[in-house]
C-alpha cells in the first residue's frame, strides 16, 4: 500500500521464497511498520484505528446475529426477541452491534471534525478525503437500513419517511421508490431487500477503507502542525510508535463503549421501537437515530420537499468540495487565528442542527432550523473560500520538531535515541 | 441539581413528585427501583408478587407471549422453583397439534411453553375491549418512556437512569382520577393523568385489596395491598419480562469495564515506555505566538 520502497528481508529461506512469489509480508511491513508518522499526532489521529476496529466489529457481531435473524415482516421482531431472551449471550451481541453503530458514528464525526480542524483534507489528500465522504456515505445508508431490520414501529416508519423522499426527483422519483420497496408500500419485500443491501455494504465500507489507507500512506499523515515530515528527525516509525498508542486509544473508546452497552442499552434507541410494526398506526413523532438528526434538520427546514431532499443531499456531498472551496494556504486551524473561531461556530451550529431534528417540525424550531441551514452552507460557501484571502495566518514552524521540542527547549536538538532508526524519507 | 435531589427526595418519600411543568402531560415521579444502577438487582419477592398481579388482573386481557413459563424459574428472574413453573402450567391449556389423526388438540401447558394469549387473535382482542387490542405487556417497560428535557437527557447518561418506562407505567397505573372540571371524556375512554392526550381506553385495572399478597407470621400481608404497591410490583415483574437478562448484563458489565480498565493502565505505561526510546512522547505543536513576525 505504500510507495515507500521496503527494505524488508524475510529471515527464514522459506519467507524469501514465498517473498519472491507474493511479496505481502514486504507490503505489510512497508505500511504498519516501517511507515513513518508524524511524532506529534495527538489522540484525534487515533480515530483511524477505532473505526477500522468499529467496522470489524460490527462486521463480526452481524455475521453472528445474521444466524439467528429472520428477515420476514411476520417474523423479524420475535426473531430479534429470540436473539434476546433465548440465544445465549444473545442480547450481549444484539446491544453491541446497535451500540456500536452510534460509537461507529461518535468516532468517525470525531475523525471528520479533526480533518477539518487540521485541513487534513487540503491537497496532497484530496483523494483520500473523498474516499472518506464516500465510506461515510456508506456509513449511513448502512446504519439505516440495519435500523430497520428490528422491525419495530420507528423502523417501519423510519423507512417509509425515508423512502418517501426519493419520490420528491422529477420524472423517475416514483419508479424509484417502488423499486426501493418492491411493491406499493414498505413491506416484506423492502425488510428483504434491506437486509441483504445491509449485509454486502459493510463490505464495500471495507473495500473504500482499503483504498482510504492506500490514498494515506502516499503523502503519509497531516499533523497537529499541518506541515510536513521534512526530516527523519520528524518521524517515528509507525510500529511499535502509533502502534501501541492506537490500541491504547482502542481499549479506552472500548471502556466507553461498554458502559452504553452494558448499562444504557437502550438509550440511544427509540422506545416505539420495541413495539412491533402496525401499518395502521403512525407514532407521535418520528426521529431518526441521533446520528442523522442535523441532516434531518435541514431536510426539514426546507418547505419544499425536492428542495428539502437537494439541501440534505448537498449538506454532504458540498464536503467533496472542501480541499478547493478553502483557499487557505494553512493546513492547521491552530495557525489560522480568525478561521478557528469560525471552526468552533460551525461545530456549535451542527450541534444545535442536531437538537432542533429531535424537535417536532413547528413554530421556532423551524426558523432555527432554516438560519442554522443558511450558515451551514455559508461556512462552506463563503467563510471557506474568503478567510484564505484576508485572514493573516500566523508564522509556521519550520519543522514538526521545532515546533513541538525546539521551541521548549530552545533548539537543543534531538534526543539521543530518535536517531537510532532513521527514516530515509518524508 | 438542586431541583433533581427534590425529586429523587419527594419519590423516596413515596410522594408524588410535584413537576406539573408546562406541558399538559405531567412528569411521573422518579422512584427507587432495585433494579437501578450499575449493581442493580431484581427483588425476587417483588417480582414474584408482580406475577400475581399480572395473573390475576392483566392477564384477562394483555398477553405475555415472548415470556415462556420455564422463564420463570430461570436466574435472574423471579425464580419460582421448577416444580411450580411445571404445576403452573399445567393450569394453563395450550393448542398443539396436528396429531397423528390429523386434528389440533388441547393439552395441559409445559415449562417450555410461553404464555398463551387471552384472545385468539388481534381482531378477536379488539372487538372484545372496544375497538382497540391491549398491547401484550411483555415488552412493556421498554416501549414506554416520557420526554425528559433538557438538561437532563445529558445528567441520565451519568447517572444511568433508564428506568423511564418503570416510572411511566407506575404513575399511570396510579393516575386514574375523576376528569377535571370542563374536560370532557369520550364514550369508552378514561381520564387518566400520565396518558398522553389524557384518555385512555383501559378502565382503572387495580383498586385497593384486590390481590392477595402473602402473609408474615402475624397474618397480615407482607406489604401493603395498595394501589401503588400493586402498580410497583406489577411494573417490576414487567421490567424483569422485558429484559430478561438485565442482572447477567450488569454483572458481566461490571467485570468487562474493570478488565478494560487494568488493560489500558497496562497498555498506557507500555506505550510510556516504548515512546521513551526516542524521548518521550511529544503532541500537537507549540502553542504559536499571538504576534506576526515582522
Amino acid at each position: 500500500m505504500s510507495q515507500h520502497p521496503t527494505t524488508y528481508v524475510p529471515k527464514s529461506a522459506f519467507g524469501r521464497w514465498f517473498e519472491s512469489r507474493l511479496p505481502i509480508a514486504g507490503l505489510v511491513h512497508s505500511s504498519f511498520v516501517a511507515f513513518p508518522v508524524p511524532r506529534n499526532l495527538t489522540y484525534f489521529w487515533t480515530f483511524g484505528a477505532i473505526l477500522s476496529f468499529m467496522l470489524v466489529a460490527q462486521i463480526v457481531t452481524g455475521v453472528f446475529l445474521a444466524m439467528y435473524y429472520t428477515p420476514n415482516a411476520g417474523m423479524a421482531f420475535q426473531s430479534v426477541e429470540h436473539i434476546m431472551r433465548d440465544v445465549n449471550y444473545g442480547w450481549l451481541i444484539r446491544y453491541l452491534h446497535a451500540n456500536g453503530a452510534s460509537m461507529f458514528f461518535i468516532a468517525v464525526y470525531l475523525h471528520i471534525f479533526r480533518n477539518f480542524y487540521y485541513g487534513s483534507y487540503k491537497a496532497p489528500r484530496e483523494v483520500l478525503y473523498i474516499l472518506g465522504v464516500i465510506i461515510f456515505i456508506l456509513m449511513m445508508a448502512t446504519a439505516f437500513m440495519g435500523y430497520v431490520l428490528p422491525w419495530g414501529q420507528m423502523s417501519f416508519w423510519g423507512a417509509t419517511v425515508i423512502t418517501n423522499l426519493f419520490s420528491a426527483i422529477p420524472l423517475v422519483g416514483e419508479t424509484i421508490v417502488s423499486y426501493l420497496w418492491g411493491g406499493y408500500s414498505v413491506g416484506n419485500p423492502t425488510l428483504n431487500r434491506f437486509f441483504s443491501l445491509h449485509y454486502l455494504l459493510p463490505f464495500m465500507i471495507a473495500g473504500v477503507v482499503a483504498l482510504h489507507i492506500w490514498a494515506l500512506h502516499v503523502p503519509g499523515q497531516n499533523n497537529p502542525t499541518g506541515i510536513p515530515i521534512k526530516s527523519g528527525k520528524d518521524a517515528v516509525p509507525f510500529t511499535p510508535y502509533a502502534t501501541i498508542k492506537d490500541i491504547f486509544a482502542v481499549v479506552v473508546f472500548l471502556i466507553f463503549f461498554a458502559y452504553w452497552v452494558f448499562y444504557m442499552p437502550n438509550y440511544l434507541g427509540h422506545a416505539d421501537n420495541y413495539i412491533p410494526a402496525n401499518p395502521a398506526v403512525t407514532p407521535s413523532h418520528i426521529v431518526p437515530e441521533w446520528y442523522f438528526l442535523p441532516f434531518y434538520a435541514i431536510l426539514r427546514a426546507i418547505p419544499d420537499k425536492l428542495g428539502g431532499v437537494i439541501a440534505m443531499g448537498a449538506a454532504i456531498v458540498i464536503w467533496v468540495f472542501m480541499p478547493w472551496l478553502d483557499t487557505s494556504k494553512v493546513r492547521s486551524t491552530a495557525y489560522r487565528p480568525l478561521y478557528k473561531q469560525f471552526f468552533w461556530v460551525f461545530v456549535g451550529v451542527c450541534l444545535v442542527l442536531g437538537w432542533l431534528g429531535s424537535r417536532p417540525a413547528e413554530g421556532w424550531y423551524v426558523i432555527a432550523s432554516q438560519i442554522c441551514t443558511v450558515y451551514y452552507f455559508a461556512h462552506f460557501l463563503i467563510v471557506l473560500p474568503v478567510l484564505g484571502f484576508v485572514e493573516r495566518p500566523l508564522p509556521l514552524p519550520n519543522s514538526i520538531l521545532e515546533s513541538v521540542m525546539g521551541v521548549q527547549k530552545g533548539g537543543a536538538g534531538m534526543p539521543a535515541g530518535a536517531n537510532a532508526e532513521p527514516q530515509s524519507k518524508g | 441539581m438542586m431541583k433533581r435531589i427534590v425529586l429523587i427526595a419527594a419519590a423516596v418519600l413515596g410522594l408524588s413528585a410535584p413537576a406539573f411543568a408546562a406541558g399538559e402531560t405531567p412528569v411521573p415521579p422518579q422512584l427507587k427501583w432495585s433494579f437501578q444502577g450499575p449493581f442493580g438487582t431484581f427483588d425476587r419477592a417483588q417480582l414474584q408478587r408482580g406475577f400475581k398481579v399480572y395473573r390475576e388482573v392483566c392477564a384477562s386481557c394483555h398477553g405475555l407471549s415472548y415470556v415462556a413459563f420455564r422463564n420463570l424459574a430461570q436466574p435472574g428472574g423471579p425464580e419460582f422453583s421448577e416444580a411450580q413453573v411445571r404445576a403452573l402450567a399445567a393450569e394453563y391449556k395450550i393448542q398443539d397439534g396436528p396429531n397423528d389423526a390429523g386434528d389440533m388438540f388441547e393439552r395441559a401447558g409445559r415449562a417450555a411453553d410461553r404464555f398463551p394469549s387471552p384472545f385468539p387473535n388481534e381482531n378477536a382482542a379488539a372487538a372484545a375491549n372496544g375497538g382497540k387490542a391491549p398491547p401484550d405487556l411483555s415488552l412493556m417497560a421498554k416501549a414506554r418512556t416520557y420526554e425528559r428535557g433538557f438538561p437532563w437527557w445529558i445528567t441520565d447518561i451519568f447517572r444511568q437512569y433508564s428506568e423511564n418506562g418503570a416510572d411511566y407505567l407506575v404513575a399511570l397505573l396510579n393516575g386514574y382520577h375523576e376528569a377535571p372540571q370542563g374536560f370532557k371524556v369520550p364514550e369508552g375512554g378514561h381520564y387518566n393523568e400520565f396518558y398522553p392526550g389524557h384518555v385512555i381506553a383501559m378502565p382503572k385495572p387495580l383498586s385497593d385489596g384486590q390481590v392477595e399478597y402473602p402473609k408474615n407470621e402475624a397474618g397480615q400481608p407482607q406489604v401493603p395491598e395498595t394501589v401503588d404497591q400493586y402498580a410497583r410490583d406489577v411494573t417490576a415483574f414487567l421490567t424483569w419480562t422485558a429484559e430478561p437478562h438485565l442482572e447477567a448484563r450488569k454483572r458481566l458489565g461490571f467485570q468487562v469495564i474493570l478488565f478494560l480498565i487494568v488493560l489500558a493502565g497496562l497498555l498506557y505505561f507500555t506505550k510510556k515506555k516504548i515512546w521513551a526510546r526516542v524521548g518521550g512522547e511529544v503532541e500537537g505543536h507549540a502553542t504559536p505566538p499571538m504576534t506576526h513576525n515582522p
